[in-house]
């Protein structure tokens, strides 16, 4: 065992068990997760379908080009992120640094984008509230409604962008204790990287549920 | 168990791969005349790309049963608010909301 605080937790009986339970325990808080951004998706369901020509008109107002960038952004981000678990394994921690730091430049310049996009409808006046207004296009929309479709715009990609800031955070504690972490199993990089692909999945969703509507 | 057993690095790239092609996939199906079934494919090519991203960057294929129902578990629950809660709603013949234009 290293000299620094032991990577077994006293409650298990060998490394494996504690591999077992903590990616389980990953897993089970990643279901809470799934009902908790489906709650979200099940209410834009319930009224993208009742008002589906005004959410068209609102997500022709969204930037796709950056939209579709950013996807490939956390894609290749998970890529790293699975590589880092990778480098974890097989007791390389420089390489490990280096695969964390990727995934955290890459899910930094996500943010970026994300903050780039949100001052952008904002500048716009597309956020809802007393500041929302729409120029008259092409398509008759009743305005509330766009509004509603901007509601759920903001609060599903604010609430997937607060877990990637978390997931940053969680990412630069690894990358601060790399050293420690790359060492058999993996099992708190394996974690984080679980975290990190779920937050990657619940994007895979949005960006075509907002950003492509079209009809 | 299956700690050890995963997939060899070059699997990561050949999905990193895929991934990108259904994300242009998706971008360029947006495009096409489809009618009342743009959310349908778009739904499909989604969970496509969520379904390689489970199974192989979150290691799924080599995971325990224990965290498979633990995973089908999720689904079901999330497809008993969805079906329930749309089964509801698309059932309805009046509008959603009775709302005075602004």
């Amino acid at each position: 065992m290293p000299a620094n605080p032991p990577t077994l937790a006293h409650h298990f009986e060998n490394r494996e068990q504690q591999h077992e339970a903590a990616t389980l325990a990953m897993w089970v808080f990643l279901a809470t997760e799934v009902l908790f951004f489906g709650t979200l998706f099940t209410g834009y369901a319930v009224y993208r379908q009742a008002h589906a020509a005004e959410f068209t008109v609102g997500s022709e107002h969204l930037m796709t080009g950056v939209g579709a960038a950013n996807t490939a952004v956390l894609l290749t981000s998970s890529l790293t992120m699975a590589l880092a678990v990778h480098a974890a394994r097989s007791g390389r921690p420089r390489m490990l640094a280096l695969c964390l730091g990727l995934t955290m430049i890459l899910g930094s310049g996500f943010l970026g984008l994300k903050a780039w996009e949100w001052y952008t409808e904002y500048r716009e006046g597309l956020v809802p509230g007393s500041g929302f207004h729409l120029e008259p296009g092409p398509t008759p929309a009743n305005a509330r409604q766009v509004e509603l479709f901007f509601v759920f715009y903001f609060v599903m990609t604010g609430l997937h962008g607060l877990h990637m800031i978390v997931g940053l955070g969680v990412l630069l504690v690894l990358l601060v204790r790399s050293r420690r972490y790359a060492t058999g199993y993996g099992t708190a990089v394996e974690v984080a990287g679980l975290y990190w692909h779920f937050v990657d999945i619940v994007w895979i969703f949005l960006f075509p549920l907002l950003y492509l509507v079209r009809h | 168990m299956s700690a050890e057993r995963t997939a060899p690095p070059v699997a990561y790239w050949v999905v990193f791969a895929a991934l990108l092609a259904l994300t242009a996939l998706t971008v360029a199906v947006a495009a096409a005349p489809l009618g009342r079934w743009h959310t349908p494919v778009a739904l499909a090519i989604a969970a496509a790309k969520a379904t390689l991203v489970v199974l192989f960057f979150m290691h799924a294929l080599h995971s325990t049963r224990l965290t498979r129902i633990v995973i089908g578990a999720s689904l079901l629950w999330l497809g008993i608010m969805l079906a329930l809660t749309l089964a509801d709603y698309l059932s309805r013949p009046w509008a959603l909301m009775a709302d005075a234009a602004r």
